[in-house]
């Protein structure tokens, strides 16, 4: 770790609140983000990843969710913030990327446009001088025929450079933290390992913190430092990126990493996971993966198994980690 | 851009012309022969013949409608059976009545419409929004010549504060004298397009607000009023639209209420035309209507285009 905290996370929970259900989408999260670090997220869909990574930003539906715990993003406390101070916070500290760069895109403003507004709105520069800085960003992003492109709307655009701008409008205010919910998961897989290139090396030139979501273990090998693994609302196993693909703790990461083609799988066979995620409004008292988990003893299910260290960063909440150990 | 618009206008050529021989073909749609509804029933046959002749009925049809057409596009609509003076006069008068009501009507609707709509929106789920949604429900659903003649007892007869009828002593000015007689039609007319403009505004604003570069723009930091703007240019198309057809009928379809308050516009003449079997005159008010109708959806079409780049694609 370098430099200052920018995220901690201390026991974050959110709730989803609604008449039928409430649902647990987030229960109990750990974590903390130095400057310039990479962390990434792991889980399959409904794991909580997305939630815990908009609640850094609030940009969950406000009047439906209910944040406990604690959590700090760039030294303000993100369950009391003002709405004018996470205003001016967001776009400008901390700014975020999208899955969908089609839908996440207003389809009547063009590219340049979208871009000198976020700069207009934090740093109150004229119209001009934001198009000027608008056309840098779109260089930076290496957008081909940057000039043109400024005026083009986002249909007129393929989905790699729609991504693109979509990153040059994340990095219009020269963000600490950068927040990327699966923006590869949508492309092609060529376009993929470019724009996660063209990440990574913004990253390291810019010096920003990023939290990366995603359900890729290829995508979490190429850009992170630590991962976390995310199961229902849980972080069940986190280490630095190489301990956690070449010894995995956590029978899930162990079942995830079996059903992933990756440079360690040459020669074996392709395994799944049986079943489901659960239903995050009716969660199981004890370990939530128990249901699904070829390794499950009794103690299992009677309690949420605790956080067990194996070393500064790496940890896992298995019962049979404990024995290990 | 300029593409579009020369071939949205080419496009609007072939409809019109669709649209005038419709038109031109009422007459001879009605049952029975043309002629009878000129001459009386006991004229000599040498006369009906000598009129036959004089109208041109003798000709084969496309003949009639290539001279019909020549005449119409020089301003001529023909001759009012019933009062014998020509068409175009006494139209261009009326329609000048109904615009003014119409234009009246659409402001006070459109402007209710697109308030309440967006408080509904902005307010989705609370009483604010069920009170607007029941107004808009009640605005479509009421009759709009009961609620005229609800508003003649109530302001009229009972509070004898605005007249019940005409539009006024001369021809129109905006001033009080003539705006008296034009705020009871005005508001009884505007209630259908307040109503349907609420729902629209609401359920597109509504849509919008639930896509996803709403969030990318709240994770820009964008103010409430930056969100409006691009909430009101995404709405825009699909709200003008109906706006455009909402004006179109109240062109158009305004018979009822111009006959309740007697407001001498195209309606009422439509109205008195078809009592008397007019036909000239109901070829003639119908073919303007149609030609308004026709003019107004390009008008929707262009400036939709102007604002939703998508659809400059051809």
């Amino acid at each position: 770790m370098s430099g200052d905290i920018l995220v901690r996370a201390r026991d974050l929970s959110i709730e989803f609140v609604s008449p039928d259900a409430t649902v647990q989408a987030v229960n109990g999260v750990d974590f903390d983000l130095a400057e310039k670090e990479a962390l990434c997220i792991l889980g399959e869909s409904g794991s909580g990843k997305s939630v815990t990574l908009r609640s850094l930003l609030r940009l969950n539906p406000p009047k439906k969710t209910v944040m406990s715990g604690s959590l700090s993003v760039c030294g303000e406390d993100m369950l009391t913030i003002s709405d004018a101070k996470l205003n001016s916070l967001r776009g400008r500290l901390v700014s975020m990327i999208f899955q969908e760069p089609m839908t996440a895109l207003d389809p009547v403003f063009t590219i340049g446009r979208q871009i000198a507004e976020t700069i207009i709105r934090h740093e109150g520069i004229s119209r001009g001088e934001a198009d000027r800085r608008a056309l840098d960003l779109l260089e930076l992003v290496q957008i081909p025929s940057a000039k043109r492109r400024l005026a083009a709307y986002p249909h007129e655009l393929s989905g790699g450079l729609r991504q693109r701008a979509m990153i040059a409008i994340a990095l219009s205010c020269r963000p600490k933290l950068l927040l990327a919910d699966e923006p590869t998961t949508a492309l092609d897989a060529t376009v993929q390992i470019q724009v996660l290139l063209l990440l990574h090396k913004l990253q390291q030139e810019l010096g920003m913190g990023i939290i990366f979501v995603t359900h890729d273990l290829g995508v979490a090998g190429e850009i992170a430092d630590r991962i976390a693994v995310m199961y229902a609302g849980r972080f069940v196993e986190e280490g630095p990126v190489r301990d956690v693909m070449r010894q995995p703790m956590h029978p899930y990461t162990r079942g995830l990493l079996g059903a992933t083609v990756h440079a360690g799988m040459r020669g074996k066979r392709l395994t799944t996971i049986p079943g489901a995620p659960p239903d995050l409004s009716d969660l199981p008292p004890g370990c939530a993966f128990a249901p699904r988990c070829s390794e499950a003893t009794r103690s299992c299910t009677a309690d949420v198994p605790a956080l067990h260290k194996l070393g500064p960063e790496r940890g896992a909440r298995c019962v049979l980690v404990e024995d290990a150990a | 851009m300029l593409l579009y618009i020369v071939r949205r206008v080419a496009y609007a050529i072939p409809i019109a012309l669709l649209v005038s021989l419709v038109c031109f073909m009422l007459v001879h749609i009605a049952p029975g022969d043309p002629i009878d509804s000129i001459v009386p029933p006991d004229t000599p046959k040498e006369a009906v013949e000598q009129v036959r002749r004089e109208y041109g009925l003798d000709k084969p049809l496309p003949v009639q409608f290539a001279v019909w057409l020549s005449h119409v596009v020089q301003g001529d609509l023909g001759r009012s059976i019933a009062s014998r003076r020509p068409i175009a006069g006494d139209l261009m008068l009326a329609s000048g009545k109904t615009f003014v009501l119409a234009v009246t009507a659409a402001t006070i609707g459109f402007s209710l419409g697109v308030a309440l709509g967006s408080l509904a929106a902005f307010f989705q789920g609370t009483w604010i929004d069920r009170l607007c949604v029941g107004f808009a429900v009640a605005g479509v659903s009421v009759p709009h010549y009961w609620l005229g003649m609800v508003m003649v007892i109530i302001f009229s007869v009972l509070l004898a504060a605005l007249p019940a009828m005409g539009a006024g002593p001369s021809d129109w000015v905006w001033d009080w004298v003539h705006i008296r007689f034009l705020i009871l039609p005005a508001i009884t007319l505007s209630v259908i397009p307040a109503g349907l403009i609420t729902r629209t505004v609401r359920g597109t604003v509504i849509e919008i607000l639930n896509q996803d570069f709403i969030t990318t723009l709240r994770g820009k930091g964008i103010r409430r009023s930056g969100l409006l703007l691009h909430v009101v240019k995404n709405a825009a198309p699909t709200v003008l639209a109906v706006m455009g057809l909402q004006f179109g009928y109240l062109m158009g379809g305004s018979i009822l209420v111009e006959s309740v308050f007697s407001w001498p516009g195209t309606g009422m003449m439509l109205n008195n035309a078809i009592f008397r079997r007019d036909i000239p005159v109901i070829q003639g008010a119908t073919l303007v209507l149609a030609m308004f109708f026709v003019l107004l959806n390009l008008i929707v079409d262009l400036v939709q285009t102007a604002i939703d780049p998508r659809m400059r694609r051809t």
